[in-house]
């Protein structure tokens, strides 16, 4: 069991004090986080206005389906950490330890799909520098739908990214979880990093629209 | 912790308006409206962050400063996104 | 005046020289490299900086030595035309990102800004901690990358040079630049948190020293600017690994979104590294002139004026890029506001030296320095606001002359001051004051022989970045060369005298300048915990002497009047 005192440091009045810190800390660290996708989105911005015809055209032909069916993934993560971070509050170990446990579960499911939507688009050509048929897109330009797909796989690879390290750091809170070392009065490693899983779940909540629904869809894109 | 609890029941709450925004977003690419397309997309995303933002990030009961913080990422990326399309935007205006 | 002195605030009498202080609490090298203190961190920041910072001035130093011929057959002159690119880049970039954007925040921000808020460390201790070793990876992978060949690109990669002609070790750079930036926003983040939460009781907003609010403003910056910085270089990576083409003209891409994105950040980084100099200068202004700072509301709000509208500015330098001549004109516009809150600071530090009690220490000799030389720097950089005159002296050296002015004649300056000012108190030792005089002066005369020809040049046409010149110009890069070895010479003196004190020279107990602030009530050097007891604050930062005695000062009263005045003081108290 943690003993109090071993968690605060000597420069916090009391373990509320250090709470409050550690949240603003996490607070102001995500706005940098909003600056570093901002600044691709601001990027993806620029050439949407200008190439627009290419970029709807491109983005018809990325995998909707698995991409409304991340959503609900990490959508329902969120949810998941939401209520671990309920559960530390309450005291409930065992829920917290699960409900922690789930959302690295259902992170990693949106990792696996992600890698069989890439695959996909492996497959279909849309890889620029890799696999890549510029005949395939004779009535926009080529060049542009390669620009299109650049920023597509870097702005979900950053994604991606984040997220693997959120995985790895909610394991590891399990674990601590686990070993009983939060209770009701600490616990703010959990709500910390909650938020950080939270922001990457926003990152993808805006991500969805501007990459993949841009432009009309018809049945058949849903590749069933 | 002096700290407002939010209860399971509204995070379900939260929950399924959120899902049921995500069915709404994905469900309006398949209709014909053509640059709404985007600007409804922007729109229901936004309301979602917000919603997640509010209730899974605890910001309804955050303290003044957090609000500040996002405030502030949120005003900077409006200026870095408003002022660096004030030259695409223009670069093909006529000076005379 | 004695009466002058009664009213310095002075705490319950501090021990004479503490037995134990965060020097000598322990000792070894893994007490140094795992310390989680943040005044043991300063110091680890101290001795990285000034090595790069000498690293930085030794290419500065192979750079003037070529210039001092015209170098037009080629072939001829030290370098050649190659490596004079790579050693104006690597100047460039260790200078900026390994020097100015750190020395302030992580040598005397770490060191003070828990001490003047009255806290006992910063708000996370351990990330301080990896700042720093974040730091020292980021200039090792760069210094590396640097001995192996370093780029050419200028510190400014401009694309589509640095993404598909430059032959040079552009990704290795990237990636300690990009690494460097991490140890900037965690000193920020952390700066941020602190003077939120951390402030002592009493402490309010309006009454915080200048320098705390300085570094508030920067750290903001640093947060918001510095992610867009790591975003443009990381593409400029993953193109020229992958040619993966957002930049690439040919894919459509466009090179100006680069500058866009670089500049997002690399403008509002000089105010970074401004900022935190004209905070040391409120410090040592109000303390040299034994006077209340002018206007400290206006001071304060001029720092997040700087903050706030440095991010609206940063396409004045791309007037000539192939922008949008709206869009110019835009900037250009709001380039003139964001001179206005750094001139109401000079105002407010001139009106506080005016009918102050003024003593010419080193400390005020570098901040006066800053003052004049920054002034010169800001007001040409107005010339540069304006897109007609900025045609003709774009990547001339006259930009080079604005801002060496403002980096050198300012920033530099200000941490001079900033450094002999609180020398005492980190070391518990004093510099010897001749040698400081004589340091400052050689550097301003240095500076200035170095730096004011350079206006010269660029106005009559002299290109920046360019390895060699037309013959006209030899006499004024001459001049240049010749100030360069006269201001090696002042930065080379404080570094030994200052080395020299620490063994030497005489204890300083704790409040040698008679200084207000929380930071002067401690023992030099100060204990590991900073203050024995979590002080309450009552009164605001600089209260100096009453406004009444000043009147009674500068007035040019009779002595009776004066005395008169004395007596009412002491039947009052």
């Amino acid at each position: 069991m943690a003993d109090k005192s071993a968690v605060l440091w000597h420069h916090f009045d009391d373990l509320s004090h250090q709470h409050e810190a550690n949240a603003l800390g996490m607070w102001a660290f995500l706005a940098t986080e909003v600056l570093v996708f901002g600044a691709l989105f601001t990027g993806y911005a620029a050439y949407r206005f200008s190439y627009a015809e290419a970029f709807e055209e491109a983005s018809s032909r990325l995998n909707v389906l698995i991409a409304a069916v991340n959503t609900v993934v990490l959508l329902t993560s969120s949810l998941t950490m939401a209520l671990s971070v309920w559960a530390a509050q309450v005291g409930r170990r065992r829920m917290l330890v699960w409900c922690l446990l789930l959302t690295a579960l259902l992170g990693t499911a949106f990792l696996v799909f992600k890698v069989v939507e890439y695959n996909e688009d492996y497959r279909e050509q849309l890889v620029p520098g890799l696999a890549f048929d510029p005949g395939k897109w004779k009535d926009t330009n080529p060049a542009h739908v390669q620009l299109f797909l650049a920023f597509y796989y870097i702005m979900t690879g950053l994604h991606a990214v984040h997220l693997t390290v959120g995985i790895g750091i909610v394991l590891f809170l399990a674990l601590m979880a686990w070993r009983g070392a939060y209770t009701p009065a600490y616990y703010a490693p959990v709500e910390m990093w909650g938020l950080y899983w939270h922001f990457v779940d926003i990152v993808w909540i805006f991500l969805l629209p501007l990459l993949y629904l841009i432009g009309r869809h018809e049945l058949s894109d849903l590749h069933l | 912790m002096a700290e407002r609890i939010i209860p399971p029941s509204t995070y379900y709450r939260v929950f399924a308006v959120l899902i049921a925004l995500t069915f709404l977003t994905v469900g309006l690419s398949f209709l014909p409206i053509g640059v709404w397309h985007t600007v409804g997309g922007l729109f229901i995303g936004a309301v979602k962050a917000v919603l997640v933002a509010l209730f899974f990030m605890h910001l309804i009961h955050g303290s003044k400063a957090s609000w500040v913080m996002i405030g502030a990422g949120l005003f900077w990326l409006g200026i870095l996104m408003v002022l660096t399309l004030t030259d695409y935007l223009t670069r093909h205006w006529l000076l005379y | 005046m004695s009466t002058v002195l009664e009213h310095v605030p002075q705490a319950v009498p501090p021990p004479a020289q503490p037995q134990v202080h965060y020097l000598n609490v322990a000792f070894g090298v893994r007490s140094w490299l795992l310390t989680t203190d943040h005044k043991r961190i300063a110091l680890l920041y101290l001795v990285s900086v000034t090595l790069m910072f000498f690293i930085g001035g030794a290419a500065a130093t192979l750079i003037r030595l070529h210039l001092m011929t015209p170098n037009q057959a080629p072939g001829s002159g030290l370098l050649t035309a190659d490596n004079y690119n790579r050693m104006f880049t690597m100047h460039g970039l260790i200078m900026i990102f390994f020097f100015l954007v750190p020395v302030i925040p992580a040598v005397l921000g770490n060191f003070f800004l828990p001490m003047m808020i009255g806290a006992r460390d910063l708000a996370f201790p351990r990330l301080n901690l990896l700042s720093w070793y974040v730091y020292v990876s980021g200039a090792v992978i760069t210094f590396w990358a640097m001995l192996r060949g370093g780029t050419d690109t200028g510190w400014t990669f401009y694309t589509p040079f640095s993404t598909k002609a430059s032959h040079s070790l552009v990704v290795p750079v990237l990636i300690g630049l990009t690494i460097a930036g991490f140890s900037s926003l965690f000193t920020g983040l952390n700066f941020v948190v602190t003077v939120h939460l951390m402030r002592a009781p009493g402490l309010t907003w309006f009454r915080l020293p200048l320098f705390v609010w300085s570094l508030y403003a920067t750290s903001v910056i640093i947060l918001l600017a510095t992610p867009v910085l790591a975003m443009a270089l990381v593409l400029v990576a993953v193109e020229r690994l992958w040619g993966v083409g957002i930049f690439d003209p040919a894919l459509g891409g466009d090179p100006l979104l680069f500058q866009h994105l670089f500049w997002f950040y690399s403008h509002p980084a000089v105010y970074i590294m401004v900022l935190p100099g004209m905070g040391v200068v409120s410090e040592v202004i109000t303390c040299f002139a034994r006077k209340n700072i002018f206007g400290y509301t206006f001071v304060a709000f001029a720092s997040i004026g700087i903050a706030v509208l440095g991010f609206l500015v940063w396409a004045h330098h791309m007037f000539l890029a192939g922008m949008s001549v709206y869009a110019s004109l835009v900037f250009s516009a709001l380039s003139y506001f964001v001179a206005v809150p750094s001139a109401i600071k000079v105002f407010n530090w001139t009106a506080t030296l005016y009918k102050g009690s003024v003593w010419l220490q080193t400390p005020l000799l570098f901040a006066l320095g800053f003052i004049g030389l920054f002034t010169i720097g800001g007001m040409t950089g107005l010339f540069l606001a304006a897109v007609g005159l900025d045609v003709h002296v774009h990547d001339t050296y006259f930009v080079v002359a604005h801002f060496h002015f403002i980096m050198v004649g300012g920033t530099v300056m200000a941490y001079m001051a900033g450094l002999h000012y609180w020398w005492p108190k980190m070391s518990g030792r004093m510099y010897p004051e001749g040698w400081g005089k004589l340091a400052a002066l050689i550097v301003f005369v240095g500076f200035i022989l170095t730096f004011l020809p350079q206006f010269v040049l660029g106005y009559l046409g002299m290109p920046r970045r360019y390895a060699s010149y037309v013959p006209e110009f030899q006499v004024l890069n001459v001049m240049s060369s010749a100030g360069a070895s006269i201001l090696a010479v002042g930065y080379v003196l404080p570094l030994v005298y200052l080395i020299w004190s620490l063994g030497y020279g005489k204890k300083a107990g704790p409040n040698p300048w008679g200084a207000t602030g929380l930071e002067w009530q401690t023992p030099s050097p100060p204990p590991p915990e900073n203050f024995a007891v979590t002080p309450v604050v009552d009164r605001g930062p600089y209260e100096y002497a009453s406004s009444g005695e000043i009147e009674v000062i500068g007035g040019g009263v009779p002595e009776q009047a004066a005395q008169a005045a004395v007596q009412e003081e002491s039947h009052g108290r």
